[in-house]
C-alpha cells in the first residue's frame, strides 16, 4: 500500500494558480528527494500537504495511507503522521523549546488516544532522541528557535522531527545554510530515522545532500507540476546540466519555469 | 449638632455585630435602612447623612468619620476625569448604594449558575476555592475558621499585622490614622476621593522593623475577603528592613452586580524595605458586545520614603469593561527602587488604560517598566506612563520597555510614554514594540500537532514572560490559564 499519492493536484495562493496538476505517489520507507528551479512551487507543495491557511486546493486528491488528507485540519495531519520540516524554522519568543515539543507530542498523543507523557517519560524520550540528533542543553531551554543561527534552526527541525516520529517527513531545504559538518551530521540524523514505514520527501537545490541521503527516486518539480523522474542519477545530471535541457522535452514549459522565479 | 453627629457617638465603641447597630440606627432611621435577615444595605445615593451612617454601621470612631467627611467635601468640589483613552458612559454616583452587608450567597453547589462553576474548572481551581469564590457560603464547605487562624497565629509570633481594614481601625487606629491617606491624598483625584469618602473594607498590612513576613499574604486567605465590596482600601506599612510579597485578587472571574469598583491601595516602604505587589484582576469584562461589566478605577501608589527601599508592582489585567489604573511609585528615598511589570489583555469590548508613574526624587533612584500589551476583539489597549525625574534625583535611572502584541484586525494599541527630566544627568531609556501574532508562527505551532487556541495561548504567554516571572509561581501558572479563557474565540 502506499504511504502518499498525489493525484492532479492543483492548488493557487492568493489567487494565483501554482500546483497545476501535480502527480506523486511515494511508498513507505521510500526517500524521494525533489529538486527544481526557484519559485516552482517547492515549498508550496509542502505547505498544501501540511494543509496551511491560505494554500487552496481546486483540483485532485491527496491520499495518506487510505485516508484524504485535504480533509484533515493541519494539527490533525501532524497527528496522523504528517511532518514539514520548515525552510525558514519560525521564532517563537519566550516560548521554551523543550516545552514546546513536548506539548506538541503529547497533543498528538492525545489525538491519537495515546496517553500524554509526564515530564520523566518525556525527559528520557529526549535523551534517547539526542543521541539521534545532537544539540546543546543550551539550545534545549531556550525560546523554540529565539536567536538560533540558520543551522541550529535546522538541527532544531529534526530533533524535533525524532521526537514527533512522523510516518511521512517533508524536509524543505534542510540542507541550506549548513556548513559541511552540519550537513553531514543532519544527513546522518535523517538516515538514523529512516525505516521500512517511514518516508521522506527531501527537497534541496544541492545534489551534495543526496550524497549523504541516499534517495530511492529523484523529481524535478517545475511549472507546478512534476516534470521530470528518475534515480539518483538525475540529480547529478541536473548539478551538471541545470534545469534547461528539460525545455526541449517538455515544450509546454515556458522558459520562465525552468529559469527560476516562475512569472 | 444635629442628629446624625449624635448617632455617631452613640455607636462609636467597637462594635462588631452589625446586626445590633442596625438596629439601634434603624429605629431613628426608619426610612433610611432597607433591612431583612440577610443583608444591610444604605439605599441608593451619597451625601453627608450616608457617609455618616456608613461610618457609624461600621462602629469607626470619630476621626474616621471627620476623615471620610472631608474627601466627600473634597470630591463634591473635583470635575470627573476624562482624559483617558476611554470611552465612558455617564456613571450615576447617585444610584449607587453605598454599603451593601455581605449577603447570603447560594447554599450549596448546586444552586451556583453551571457557567461559572464551568469557568474555575476550565482555571483549575480547586473545588473548594471554586465554592468559595462563587459565593457558597465557606464555612459549610471548608474550614475557613481554622486555615485562618493557623495562618494568624504564625504571623502573630512573627509580630505581623494582616486584617481587614475595619478591624485596623478600630484595633491599629493609631498606625492607620499615622499612614491612610499618606501616600494618596484624599484629593488626589476623582475616584481616590470618592473611595476616601465611602471605602467599606480591605487590607491592612504592618511588617514591624527587620522582619522578613514569614509567608506570602494573600486576600485568598483573609476571612471576608470576597466581601470586601467596590470600594476597597488597601494599607500596606513596612518598616526598616522588613520584607513582604502581597497577593492581591481573586484569578477567578467573580460575579459582581456591582458596576463602578474604586479601590485605593497605599503602600509605604520605610529604609531598605521591600514591598512586592502582586495582583491578578479578572473582574467581569462584559459581554461580546460591551454589555455589562465593571469599570475598574483604582489609585494605586507605593512611597519609598526610606533610603535603599523597593516597591515592585506586578499586574495581571484581564478583566473589567473598562480598566483605569496607574500603580505608581514616588522613589523619595536616596537609592530607593521602583519596578513595575504589567500584563494588560483586551477582548471584545474591553478598554484598559494602564500603565505606571515612576517619580524620581531621591538620588541614585532606579526604575524598571514593562509592560504588554495584548489586545483582541475590538478592544482597545492602551499604555499611559510617566517617568519623572525631579532635579535633585542625581544618578537617576529608568528603562522602560513597552510591548504590544495584536490578535486579529480589529483592535487597537497605543502608547503614551511621557517623560519629564529636569535632572540633565539622569538616564532613561525607552523601548517600544508592536507586533501580531503572525501566521507564520500559527501554522508552525499547528504543523507540529499544536492546536489552534492551544497555540495561541503559548504564543501570547511566551509574550508575556518577562512579566510570569516576577509573579509568585501558583500565580504564574493561574495568570496562564487567566489568559487562556480570556482568549478563548480570539482567533479563527
Ligand atoms: N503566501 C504566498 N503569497 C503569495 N505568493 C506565494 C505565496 N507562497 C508562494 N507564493 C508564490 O508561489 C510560487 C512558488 O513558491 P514556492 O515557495 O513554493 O517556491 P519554491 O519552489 O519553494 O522556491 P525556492 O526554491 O526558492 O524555495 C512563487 O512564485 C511564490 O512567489
Ligand atoms: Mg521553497
Amino acid at each position: 500500500m502506499h504511504m502518499l499519492k498525489i493525484d492532479n493536484l492543483h492548488a493557487r495562493v492568493e489567487g494565483k494558480e501554482i500546483l497545476k496538476g501535480l502527480s506523486l505517489t511515494v511508498n513507505p520507507g521510500e526517500v524521494h528527494a525533489i529538486m527544481g528551479p526557484n519559485g516552482a512551487g517547492k515549498s508550496t507543495l509542502g505547505n498544501v500537504l501540511s494543509g496551511r491557511e491560505g494554500y487552496e486546493v481546486t483540483e485532485g486528491t491527496v491520499s495518506f495511507g487510505g485516508q484524504d488528507l485535504l480533509a484533515l485540519e493541519p494539527e490533525e495531519r501532524a497527528a496522523v503522521g504528517v511532518f514539514l520540516a520548515f525552510q525558514y524554522p519560525v521564532e517563537i519568543p519566550g516560548v521554551n523549546n523543550t516545552y514546546f515539543l513536548r506539548a506538541a507530542l503529547n497533543a498528538q498523543r492525545k489525538f491519537r488516544g495515546e496517553d500524554e507523557l509526564d515530564s520523566m517519560r518525556f525527559l528520557k524520550l529526549v535523551r534517547e532522541k539526542l543521541k539521534i540528533m545532537q544539540i546543546s542543553d543550551e539550545l534545549l531551554h531556550r525560546a523554540v528557535n529565539e536567536g538560533f543561527s540558520g543551522g541550529e534552526k535546522k538541527r532544531n527541525e529534526i530533533f524535533q522531527m525524532a521526537v514527533l516520529e512522523p510516518k511521512l517527513a517533508i524536509l524543505d531545504e534542510t540542507d541550506s545554510g549548513l556548513d559541511i559538518d552540519a550537513l553531514k551530521q543532519v544527513a546522518e540524523g535523517v538516515n538514523a530515522l529512516r525505516s521500512p514505514a517511514r518516508s521522506f520527501l527531501v527537497v534541496t537545490h544541492y545534489q551534495r545532500l543526496l550524497d549523504y541521503i541516499e534517495p530511492d527516486f529523484v523529481h524535478v518539480l517545475a511549472g507546478g507540476r512534476i516534470v521530470e523522474s528518475g534515480d539518483k542519477n538525475l540529480a547529478l545530471k541536473l548539478e551538471a546540466e541545470g534545469y534547461a535541457w528539460l525545455a526541449d522535452k517538455h515544450p509546454h514549459l515556458r522558459k520562465a519555469d525552468l529559469a527560476g522565479e516562475a512569472a | 449638632m444635629n442628629e446624625s453627629e449624635n448617632m455617631t457617638r452613640e455607636v462609636a465603641a467597637p462594635v462588631r455585630d452589625n446586626a445590633e447597630v442596625v438596629e439601634a440606627l434603624n429605629r431613628r432611621y426608619e426610612a433610611g435602612f432597607v433591612t431583612d435577615i440577610e443583608s444591610t444595605s444604605l439605599p441608593p445615593g451619597l451625601n453627608e447623612d450616608i457617609v455618616r451612617q456608613l461610618s457609624a454601621i461600621k462602629g469607626e470612631p470619630e476621626w474616621m468619620t471627620e476623615w471620610r467627611l472631608a474627601a466627600y467635601r473634597h470630591w463634591l468640589t473635583m470635575p470627573e476625569p476624562d482624559w483617558a483613552k476611554l470611552d465612558i458612559g455617564p456613571i450615576d454616583y447617585q444610584s449607587v448604594s453605598y454599603y451593601s452587608a455581605p449577603k447570603a450567597g447560594p447554599k450549596s453547589l448546586d444552586e451556583v449558575d453551571p457557567k461559572l462553576l464551568e469557568t474555575y474548572e476550565k482555571l483549575g481551581v480547586p473545588l473548594h476555592e471554586r465554592a468559595k469564590l462563587a459565593g457558597v457560603a465557606v464555612d459549610a464547605v471548608f474550614d475557613s475558621v481554622s486555615v485562618g487562624t493557623t495562618f494568624r497565629k504564625e504571623l502573630a509570633e512573627a509580630g505581623v499585622i494582616f486584617c481587614s481594614m475595619s478591624e485596623a481601625i478600630r484595633e491599629h487606629g493609631d498606625l492607620v490614622r499615622q499612614y491612610l491617606g499618606s501616600v494618596v491624598p484624599v484629593g488626589d483625584n476623582y475616584f481616590a476621593a470618592l473611595n476616601s469618602a465611602v471605602f467599606s473594607d480591605g487590607s491592612f498590612v504592618f511588617i514591624p522593623k527587620g522582619v522578613r513576613c514569614p509567608m506570602e499574604l494573600s486576600t485568598y486567605f483573609r476571612i471576608n475577603a470576597m466581601n470586601t465590596g467596590q470600594f476597597e482600601r488597601t494599607l500596606i506599612v513596612a518598616e526598616d528592613d522588613s520584607h513582604v510579597s502581597y497577593l492581591e485578587g481573586c484569578t477567578a472571574p467573580m460575579r459582581d452586580e456591582n458596576q463602578l469598583h474604586a479601590a485605593v491601595v497605599e503602600l509605604v516602604a520605610l529604609d531598605r524595605a521591600q514591598i512586592k505587589y502582586s495582583t491578578v484582576q479578572n473582574w467581569y469584562p462584559g459581554d461580546e458586545n460591551g454589555v455589562g461589566g465593571i469599570y475598574n478605577f483604582v489609585t494605586k501608589r507605593g512611597d519609598c520614603r526610606g533610603v535603599s527601599s523597593k516597591i515592585s508592582w506586578t499586574q495581571v489585567e484581564t478583566g473589567s469593561a473598562i480598566t483605569w489604573k496607574y500603580p505608581s511609585c514616588v522613589l523619595r528615598g536616596d537609592h530607593s527602587v521602583g519596578e513595575f511589570y504589567s500584563v494588560a489583555l483586551t477582548h471584545h469590548r474591553q478598554q484598559a488604560d494602564t500603565g505606571t508613574k515612576m517619580i524620581h526624587i531621591g538620588k541614585g533612584t532606579k526604575s524598571k517598566i514593562v509592560a504588554k500589551g495584548i489586545s483582541a476583539g475590538r478592544s482597545s489597549n492602551s499604555y499611559r506612563g510617566l517617568v519623572k525625574i525631579e532635579k535633585g534625583a542625581d544618578g537617576a535611572r529608568n528603562y522602560t520597555q513597552c510591548d504590544s502584541l495584536l490578535i486579529g484586525k480589529k483592535c487597537g494599541a497605543h502608547t503614551f510614554p511621557y517623560m519629564e527630566v529636569k535632572n540633565p544627568g539622569a538616564i532613561v531609556e525607552h523601548e517600544a514594540t508592536t507586533s501580531k501574532i503572525s501566521d507564520d508562527q500559527l501554522f508552525y505551532c499547528l504543523s507540529r500537532g499544536i492546536g489552534e487556541e492551544d497555540a495561541v495561548s503559548m504564543i501570547v504567554d511566551g509574550f508575556c514572560k518577562q512579566v510570569f516571572r516576577e509573579l509568585p509561581m501558583e500565580f504564574a501558572v493561574e495568570a496562564k490559564k487567566l489568559l487562556e479563557v480570556s482568549l478563548e474565540g480570539a482567533v479563527g
